[in-house]
């Protein structure tokens, strides 16, 4: 797929552009990146401060990287569905994202139970704050992608997702991944700090 | 490719719409407008009317620094419960108005202001595009800075007064409303609307960076663009890196405060109580505010010098000396903006050795700087200069980056900043080089850009009352705090005179204040100019500073869509003024080469060959 696109305007050969949309998404992307990067930056400053609290991550983390991981495999196949016009394929495959997504957010609310289990709570040491912030901010930003998820999948079912439109599965597809990876690093981040 | 098929579809269809008359209804049309011309005049206009608060309080405290013995019951029918029962301004609210001068006139004057103003109003227009690549993104840029002022606004009427902490909101004095009452209802609205500003930046800055990479019209590469665009972009690019980070700061805050999180709070003792918060840093929350509290101040002036670097080289008509190290300068100053923020914080106990690396990297700053400031030099030496006001105010930013950015030398150095840390030494420097210079910036793009905005002239004679007032004004505002400074007079102390070795200078602070008052009142003449020139100024033409610019080829009012007919493609740079065997002193962007082969360089001479052109029409009005 050719991101960039020439687009003809006054029937002269134009500025070589990316869809201004799809663009924009990428720079929203940066954005929650550099919001990210603060907060772990300020979990590595508070950390040398010493006064840490060590405790166990819930196990559950585990088992919700495998679902994300597997949920952007499926988002990836609705893609391709989408592209070779095959709308069963598109829409089972939209619908076991949506449903894997449910499911991540299931499990990182029984992570929390976990973690409470531990007497590690919202408030209290700094350490177990910053993972409630992460798993917390991170699930408000999947909440976003899950919305807009179901628009995708409801756009899927009035046939507005096919091969000559795909530009809102491609940033849906984009933001999904984005998420995913956002997740990896986080969960990677506090395994490789602890 | 299906997706640059879509693409062209609205494109072609956007184009037949400039031929169109849409009817909008007046809501459509002023309000909730899509439009980025009206969009910037939106944020002028919020921004003006911020201006005037954040000038009016600064007034307010002035007359408590100047004449502490003054009665000051006269302003009781304004601040009411604020003036105590001897006349006197209360102490805690002096401390509000101190910060929310500052937070006004950084985040809402000119960063919302400046930035809102001229990018939304200047980028479609000088790139030749139709308007921001998405329109209703911006119009909710404008609206959540509306939601965010309103918000800001309320909390000035509070019982409790706005937010009391400096417009840096440190913890633990803003986590803490036991601590004073600046940190209790004030700085909770402080905090919300700050958050529907920073989401008001992130949407307009995706747009500006947007619109830029992608809308340009044929012809505008990225070494055709003008430096005004140069420097929006950029900035629309340091927004959307630091401001993030003041989010994630301000929700720390925001957890430290409503919901028991020690993030940046520990051991604390009030009132004999002690606090259940262990743990937490208070430096943590200056790394992640100087993140972005750095960055923030080039969002500040960089837009300015942008300004400032057109209408230099149309006033002196003479190309900009130096396009390329401009631009360079832009991007070094951009890039260095990220690994200085610690310079804000060498008296905070860090390490000297992290300090002498942090003063390196500030230093460094000095040299893209100066680039900026020779080249404005160099390009008014030897112009033919057309002092219009929009000229002089900007040969006033020139003055100011210059003379407030030499104190930087000094601020930057951390060893001689544990003497003028936190000075009036600081403030007088960042009056001048960041807020002095960003405002001159931000008159300068009103009186230049007035024409386009509403169709008519700007009154020139009191454009130059209005100049000379505010510029010496300012200097005499700002010169004697240095040495107020140097003595080590702390900022935002209510009063000198309760301590001995503070009570000289007074007649010195007396001189500040009557200057100051001075300058907030030649503002008036700006705002009578303003406002009545808007309805009964003279008709402008449709150059009238014969610039090579883009928008100077739109009609006069200046419709939706930009250009009536289709949008003019772009053969030049657009610094081609007083171009060596041309007809007249300038030559606008969209001219071919091949119209003008009596100015043409050998190598443009080649590039006139390649234009696939009609031949320039005997009556061509350039």
């Amino acid at each position: 797929m050719d991101k960039a696109a020439d687009i003809p305007l006054i029937g002269k050969a134009r500025v070589k552009s990316v869809h201004p949309k799809k663009f924009g998404m990428w720079l929203f992307i940066v954005s929650v990146l550099m919001l990210f990067a603060a907060l772990t930056s300020a979990y590595m400053v508070k950390k040398a401060e010493g006064d840490w609290l060590i405790f166990e991550f819930p196990k559950l983390f585990m088992i919700t990287s495998v679902i994300i991981v597997i949920s952007s495999i499926t988002m990836q196949l609705a893609y391709w569905n989408a592209k070779k016009n095959n709308l069963l394929g598109l829409r089972i495959n939209l619908a076991l994202t949506s449903v894997l997504a449910i499911a991540f957010v299931i499990g990182q609310w029984y992570s929390w139970e976990e973690l409470v289990a531990q007497d590690v709570y919202w408030v209290g040491n700094v350490a177990g704050s910053f993972i409630y912030l992460f798993t917390g901010l991170h699930g408000l930003h999947l909440i976003g992608g899950i919305i807009f998820l179901s628009v995708v999948l409801v756009n899927a079912f009035k046939y507005k997702v096919h091969s000559k439109s795909m530009t809102q599965i491609e940033m849906c597809t984009t933001y999904w991944h984005f998420l995913g990876g956002l997740w990896l690093y986080l969960y990677l981040f506090l395994i490789l700090n602890n | 490719m299906s997706v640059a098929d879509i693409k062209v579809d609205e494109h072609l269809a956007h184009d037949d719409h400039g031929h169109e008359h849409h009817e909008q209804s007046f809501i459509q049309k002023y309000i909730f407008t899509e439009d980025h011309k009206t969009i910037g005049k939106q944020f002028l206009l919020l921004g003006i009317f911020w201006a005037i608060i954040g000038g009016g309080l600064s007034i307010i405290f002035r007359l408590q620094l100047g004449f502490p013995d003054m009665s000051l019951e006269w302003l009781r029918p304004i601040l009411g419960g604020w003036i105590t029962d001897a006349g006197k301004l209360d102490s805690e609210f002096y401390l509000a108005l101190v910060t929310m001068h500052g937070t006004i006139m950084v985040f809402f004057v000119l960063t919302a202001g400046l930035s809102g103003t001229f990018s939304n109003f200047l980028i479609p227009l000088q790139i030749g595009a139709r308007d921001m690549a998405s329109g209703f993104m911006n119009m909710l840029s404008f609206w959540f800075f509306f939601l965010a002022s309103a918000i800001m606004f309320v909390s000035l009427f509070l019982e409790t007064g706005p937010a009391g902490g400096g417009w840096t909101i440190y913890p633990p004095l803003s986590a803490l409303p036991q601590a004073i009452q600046g940190s209790g209802t004030g700085m909770t609205l402080w905090l919300v609307s700050m958050v529907f500003f920073i989401a008001s930046q992130l949407l307009g800055g995706i747009n500006y960076i947007t619109t830029v990479i992608n809308l340009r019209t044929e012809g505008m590469s990225f070494s055709r663009l003008p430096l005004t665009i140069w420097a929006f972009f950029i900035t629309a690019v340091l927004g959307l890196l630091s401001f993030p980070v003041l989010f994630a700061a301000a929700l720390l805050l925001v957890f430290d405060r409503s919901f028991g999180t020690s993030f940046y709070l520990s051991e604390i003792y009030i009132n004999g109580e002690a606090l259940p918060n262990v743990g937490g840093s208070p430096i943590l929350f200056q790394h992640l505010f100087w993140f972005l509290g750095h960055p923030e101040v080039y969002i500040v002036i960089l837009p300015a010098l942008g300004i400032t670097s057109e209408i230099i080289s149309t006033n002196s008509r003479k190309p900009i000396f130096g396009y390329r190290a401009m631009i360079g300068s832009i991007l070094a100053i951009a890039f260095l903006s990220f690994i200085v923020w610690a310079h804000h914080m060498f008296v905070t106990g860090m390490n000297p050795f992290l300090g002498s690396i942090f003063m390196f990297l500030t230093l460094i700053i000095a040299v893209p700087s100066a680039v900026k400031a020779f080249n404005y030099i160099t390009t008014l030496w030897k112009g033919n200069i057309v002092f219009t006001p929009a000229m002089l105010f900007s040969i006033g930013l020139v003055s100011f980056f210059i003379s407030g950015g030499l104190t930087g030398l000094f601020l930057g150095n951390s060893a001689v900043d544990i003497t003028l840390h936190d000075t009036y030494f600081v403030v007088a420097h960042f009056h001048l080089v960041m807020g002095s210079a960003a405002f001159f910036g931000l008159l300068a793009g009103v009186y230049h850009w007035f024409p386009k905005m509403f169709g008519r002239m700007m009154d020139e004679k009191l454009g130059y009352i209005h100049f000379w007032f505010t510029f010496i004004g300012v200097y005499l505002v700002f010169f004697p705090l240095h040495y107020i400074g140097i003595a080590g007079f702390p900022r935002r102390y209510y009063s000198f005179t309760s301590f001995d070795a503070f009570s000289s200078f007074t007649d010195l602070n007396a001189f500040v204040s009557v200057a100051a008052i001075l300058t907030f009142s030649a503002q008036f003449i700006f705002l009578f100019n303003f406002f009545y020139s808007m309805f009964k100024g003279r008709k402008a033409p449709l150059n009238p500073w014969k610039s090579n610019t883009l928008e100077w080829t739109t009609p006069r009012i200046v419709g939706h869509g930009n250009w009536p007919g289709a949008i003019p493609a772009v053969y030049r740079w657009p610094y081609d003024y007083s171009k060596p065997g041309a007809a007249e002193d300038f030559i606008p962007q969209h001219i071919p080469y091949s119209h003008t082969p009596e100015s043409n360089l050998s190598h443009e001479a080649d590039l006139a060959k390649g234009e696939n052109v009609a031949p320039a029409p005997a009556d061509e009005n350039k």
